[in-house]
C-alpha cells in the first residue's frame, strides 16, 4: 500500500525539523517521565554573524534602526539586536521554511490563500539584500543603503513599501513585509533568541516577560505594575558575572 | 507490508480530549483499549516547565506545538470553480499534534451551546417561517437536545473544574450569570476567575447600557481543585500565557492535568504515540470496521486490529480519514447526494480594538489567562428578534482579552504607520491603554451547500494520499450578522469612554492567512436519518456500526460559542451509549 522508501525519506525530513526528536512508542501503566526538561530552548549567544556576510549585516543593521530607530529613551533595532535575530533565525528552521509544506506543483493562486512562493526567507533576505545594495548604487553614485543618509535610508524604504520598486528576481513587497515581521519579533522576543538585548523593547512599554504569577496584581485595577521585566535567561542582577 | 498486532477490543485515532474521554470510559467499563496518536507525548514538566513555557516566539510565533504543514496539511479555495491550493503555512486556523491534541493549548473557554442551537432548523422554522433562511443554508437539527447532553455537560465541567458563575440552575435565574443559558443541574465546580481592570470596566458600561454581563466560564483554576478521578490542578496565575502555550502551572483543564494520570493507571490501556493512521480498515462486507492500519515515525506500518473503531482525531482529519477508508457516501454538492464532507463551518469572528487616554488609565494587559473576561449573550443564538436584521445565528461577545504579549498585543491607532520613529512612539504610549479583546466577536457559522470538504485531487501527503480540500468562503447571513454584533460591541467600548474605537469587521472572502479560531466544524455530521448525516445521534457511523465518530465534525452547523465543552459532552453521550447499550447489543443503536 504504502512506498516505503517514499514514506521514510518524508518521514526522515520530519523528524530532522521536529523538536521533539522522539520515536514511536509504547506508553502503558505510568505516565512516562524523564528527568529533566526534553525540549529545553535554544539559547542565541553574541559572537560573529552564522548567516549574513560582512556587508549584509552593515546593511540589515542599518535597516533594523530605520524601522525601529533609537530615541533618547530607548535604543533603536541596531542596538537591541535585531539584526543578530534575524541572522540567528535565518541560519535556523525558519531560514529554511522548516515544517512547512513543500510538495508540488507550485502554482501562483488568489491572495487569500497565502504565500505559494517556493522562496524560503533566507532567500529572500539574501536576495532582497543583493537588490537593495543595488538600486541604492545606482541611484546614489555608487554608495550601498549602509552608507546613505537616515533620511535618504527611509525614501529607499518607502519606495519598497509603496511598491514602486521592482527587484529583478525576487519580490520586493514581499521582502519589506517580512521585515515589518522580523525586526519587531527581534525586538520584542525572549533575549534567548539574540534580539530585545538587555529586554529594551520590554522595558520600553512596560511588560514583565516570563514573571508568570500575577495572582497578587489581578485584582490591583489601575495600578502600574512595578517590577522590572524577567526573561528566560534570568536577569542580570541575578546572574552576577563570574570572573 | 504491515504487520499485525495482537487484537483490542477498541482501537481509539488520535488522544486528545475526546479520545481521551473515550478512552477512560470504555477502559474503565473493562474493555482493552489502545489509542493512537500521531504526535508525540507531552507533559508539563518536560514539555513546557515554568522556566520557558512563556516564550512568544517559539510557541506563538514559531507554532512549536502545533502539527507542521510538512507532516500533513489540506488545501484550500473558496469556490467550487477555482483551484485549491495547498496551505503550506498555517492561518486561519491550528491544527494540533501530540497527546492531548488541542487541549493543550486552548485558552480552556469551556461554553455550553444554547437549547434551541440543537435544533437549530425546527426553531427558525418555526419563528420566522422556512422563507426566512438563505435558499443554500443547509442547517438542520442535531438529532439530540440540550436536556440529552446537560449530564454530560456537567461531567466535563466537574471533569475540569471549570470556574464561573451559573446563570440558570434547575431553571432558576441566578443574577450574575448567563440569564441567556439552558439550565443547569448545578452550579459550576469552582467560582469565576478573578477579572482584570479591562474586563471590569466592560461589564460596568455594558450594564449600563442594559445588558447582563457575566464572567466567561474559564477552565483554568480559580483556585486549587481535586477533581472526581482524583486528579489534582493549581490555581491559574494570571500567567498571560495560554492558548497556543502548554501550561506549564497544572492550573489550565487538559487531559494531561485531568483524565490521563488516571486513564495510564489502567492496565487495560495503552498508547502508541508518534503513529499515524493511515486507514480504517474494513470487512468484505463494507459493514464492519476491522481495525486500523498505521504508520510509525521508523516507516514500520502496523495493523492494529480491534472489535470496536473510535475515531477522535481535528475535525478534517475525521472526515479525511472516512474518505480514504471508504467509509459512508462522499458528498456532491451539485448533486446533492452523499453526506460525508457536508455541513462543513468554520467560525464569524472580528474585533473590535480600542484606545484610552494613557493618562488615566493602566489595563496591564500581560495579567491574562486564556479564559478571562466579561461577555454578554444577548446576541448569541436566537436570543434576540431576527425579524428586523435579515439573518440567523449571532455570538457571545466580550473583552476577553488573553494576552499583553508584545509580539502580538502591541496595537497602534489607525492612521500610525507600519515602522519608524512614529510606530515606536505610538506603540510606546498605547500598550497599557488600548483594549485587544482577541475575539471580541465569537460568531456563528452556519452550513451551506457550497461549502464541504473532499479529496484534493493533485496535492498528496507524505505518505502519497489524498490531501483533504476544502471548499468555504463566507455568505452574506454571516456578513451581515458580523456587521450587526461588531457595532453592538463597538458601542460597549464607547461607553467606557475609549477615545478611538477601531473596528475590524470580518470581510468576505473567506482568507486561509487571517487567524480566527481552530473551531472547524462538520463534514461528518451527526443527525436524524442516514440520508442527512454521517453519524446518528450517538456519534455511530450508520455505514459501519461498530465505528464511532467523535468532534466538532459531528456539528451540523456551528453555533457562536467555543465548541469544545459540546465536543467533550458529546463524547461522555457516547461513551454512556456504548457501555449502555452498545456492549449489551453491538449493532445500530438507531435502526435506519
Amino acid at each position: 500500500m504504502l512506498d516505503r522508501r517514499t514514506f521514510l525519506a518524508a518521514s526522515a525530513l520530519w523528524l530532522a525539523s521536529s523538536t521533539s526528536l522522539t520515536h514511536a512508542s509504547e506508553i502503558r501503566e505510568h505516565m512516562p517521565w524523564s528527568p529533566f526538561p526534553s525540549s529545553e530552548p535554544h539559547i542565541e549567544r553574541p559572537g560573529p554573524w552564522k548567516f549574513f556576510t560582512a556587508d549584509e549585516a552593515r546593511a540589515m543593521e542599518a535597516i533594523v534602526d530605520r524601522i525601529i530607530p533609537p530615541d533618547r529613551e530607548t535604543p533603536g533595532g541596531k542596538d537591541a539586536g535585531c539584526a543578530v535575530f534575524i541572522d540567528r533565525q535565518l541560519k535556523g528552521p525558519y531560514g529554511a521554511s522548516s515544517g512547512l509544506y513543500k510538495l508540488g506543483p507550485y502554482v501562483k493562486g488568489i491572495k487569500q490563500q497565502g504565500s505559494q512562493s517556493p522562496v524560503t526567507p533566507a532567500e529572500l533576505y539574501r536576495k532582497g539584500l543583493a537588490n537593495l545594495d543595488r538600486i541604492c548604487k545606482v541611484n546614489n553614485g555608487g554608495k550601498g543603503f549602509a552608507d546613505l543618509s537616515a533620511d535618504e535610508q527611509d525614501s529607499v524604504l518607502k519606495t519598497i513599501e509603496s511598491g514602486t520598486v521592482e527587484f529583478e528576481d525576487v519580490d520586493a513587497q514581499g521582502f519589506f513585509d517580512a521585515l515589518l515581521k522580523d525586526v519587531p519579533e527581534g525586538f520584542f522576543s525572549d533575549p534567548i533568541h539574540g534580539g530585545n538585548r538587555d529586554m529594551v523593547g520590554w522595558k520600553m512599554i512596560g511588560f514583565p516577560g516570563i514573571r508568570y504569577d500575577y495572582r497578587d496584581w489581578i485584582g490591583r485595577h489601575n495600578e502600574r505594575y512595578p517590577y522590572p521585566p524577567v526573561s528566560i535567561m534570568g536577569r542580570a542582577d541575578w546572574t552576577p558575572h563570574k570572573a | 507490508m504491515s504487520r499485525k498486532l495482537p487484537a483490542k477490543d477498541v482501537v481509539i485515532v488520535g488522544l486528545g480530549w475526546t479520545g481521551s474521554i473515550m478512552a477512560y470510559e470504555l477502559a474503565d467499563a473493562g474493555l482493552d483499549v489502545i489509542a493512537i496518536e500521531r504526535g508525540p507525548w507531552r507533559n508539563t514538566a518536560t514539555d513546557y516547565p515554568p522556566g520557558y513555557a512563556a516564550d512568544e516566539l517559539r510557541y506563538r510565533i514559531r507554532h512549536d506545538l502545533f502539527l507542521r504543514p510538512e507532516q500533513t496539511t489540506f488545501t484550500f479555495r473558496n469556490k467550487m470553480n477555482q483551484t485549491a491550493l495547498p496551505i503550506r503555512s498555517w492561518g486561519a486556523f491550528m491544527p494540533p499534534n501530540g497527546v492531548g491534541g488541542g487541549g493543550v493549548h486552548w485558552n480552556a473557554e469551556t461554553w455550553r451551546f444554547l437549547p434551541s442551537d440543537f435544533v437549530a432548523r425546527t426553531h427558525l422554522v418555526n419563528r420566522y417561517g422556512a422563507d426566512f433562511l438563505p435558499k443554500d443554508m443547509t442547517i438542520q437539527d442535531w438529532g439530540i437536545t440540550y436536556d440529552d447532553l446537560e449530564p454530560h455537560y456537567d461531567r466535563f465541567e466537574y471533569l475540569c473544574g471549570t470556574s464561573g458563575q451559573a446563570g440558570n440552575v434547575n431553571g432558576q435565574i441566578i443574577e450574575g450569570g448567563n440569564p441567556f443559558e439552558g439550565p443547569r443541574s448545578r452550579p459550576y465546580p469552582n467560582p469565576p476567575q478573578q477579572q482584570p481592570f479591562g474586563a471590569t470596566l466592560f461589564a460596568k458600561a455594558a450594564r449600563e447600557l442594559g445588558y447582563k454581563p457575566f464572567p466567561q466560564p474559564s477552565g483554568n483554576m480559580s483556585q486549587p481543585y481535586r477533581n472526581p478521578l482524583g486528579v489534582r490542578l493549581g490555581p491559574c496565575t494570571y500567567c498571560g500565557f495560554c492558548e497556543w502555550f502548554g501550561c506549564g502551572n497544572y492550573s489550565k483543564a487538559t487531559p494531561q492535568t485531568t483524565i490521563l494520570p488516571a486513564l495510564l493507571r489502567k492496565q487495560n490501556f495503552s498508547l502508541r504515540d508518534n503513529s499515524e493512521v493511515t486507514r480504517i480498515n474494513l470487512d468484505a462486507s463494507g459493514k464492519r470496521a476491522t481495525g486500523v492500519t498505521f504508520v510509525d515515525t521508523d516507516g514500520n506500518e502496523w495493523e492494529q486490529p480491534a472489535d470496536l473503531v473510535i475515531l477522535s482525531a481535528y475535525t478534517i482529519f475525521n472526515v479525511q480519514l472516512l474518505l480514504l477508508s471508504g467509509i459512508g457516501e462522499p458528498y456532491d454538492p451539485i448533486a446533492d447526494t452523499g453526506t460525508v464532507g457536508r455541513n462543513f463551518t468554520h467560525q464569524t469572528i472580528s474585533d473590535v480594538t480600542s484606545f484610552f487616554d494613557p493618562a488615566k488609565f493602566v489595563f496591564n494587559p500581560f495579567i491574562a489567562s486564556g479564559a478571562i473576561g466579561m461577555c454578554i449573550d444577548e446576541f448569541n443564538g436566537d436570543n434576540f428578534d431576527h425579524g428586523p436584521h435579515g439573518f440567523v445565528g449571532g455570538g457571545y461577545m466580550g473583552q476577553v482579552q488573553t494576552n499583553g504579549r508584545p509580539i502580538e498585543t502591541t496595537p497602534v491607532p489607525p492612521g500610525t504607520p507600519a515602522w519608524g520613529a512614529e510606530w515606536k512612539k505610538a506603540v510606546k504610549e498605547n500598550y497599557q491603554s488600548a483594549l485587544k479583546p482577541g475575539t471580541g466577536v465569537h460568531g456563528s457559522m452556519y452550513s451551506y451547500r457550497d461549502v464541504y470538504v473532499d479529496l484534493d485531487p493533485t496535492y498528496k501527503d507524505r505518505f502519497g494520499r489524498p490531501l483533504a480540500r476544502m471548499t468555504i468562503d463566507f455568505h452574506d447571513n454571516e456578513l451581515k450578522q458580523n456587521k450587526f454584533l461588531t457595532d453592538k460591541f463597538a458601542e460597549i467600548f464607547k461607553a467606557m469612554g475609549a477615545k478611538q474605537i477601531k473596528k475590524e469587521y470580518r470581510k468576505g472572502p473567506y482568507d486561509i492567512t487571517k487567524y480566527q479560531t481552530t473551531h472547524l466544524c462538520g463534514g461528518a455530521i451527526m443527525g436524524t436519518v442516514p440520508g442527512n448525516s454521517t453519524l446518528n445521534r450517538y456519534l455511530q457511523s450508520w455505514d459501519v456500526p461498530n465505528l464511532f465518530v467523535t468532534g466538532a465534525s459531528a456539528f451540523p452547523q456551528n453555533p457562536g460559542y467555543n465548541p469544545t465543552g459540546t465536543v467533550a459532552a458529546l463524547a461522555y453521550w457516547t461513551a454512556d451509549a456504548i457501555r449502555s447499550k452498545y456492549l449489551k447489543n453491538p449493532g445500530r443503536l438507531i435502526d435506519a
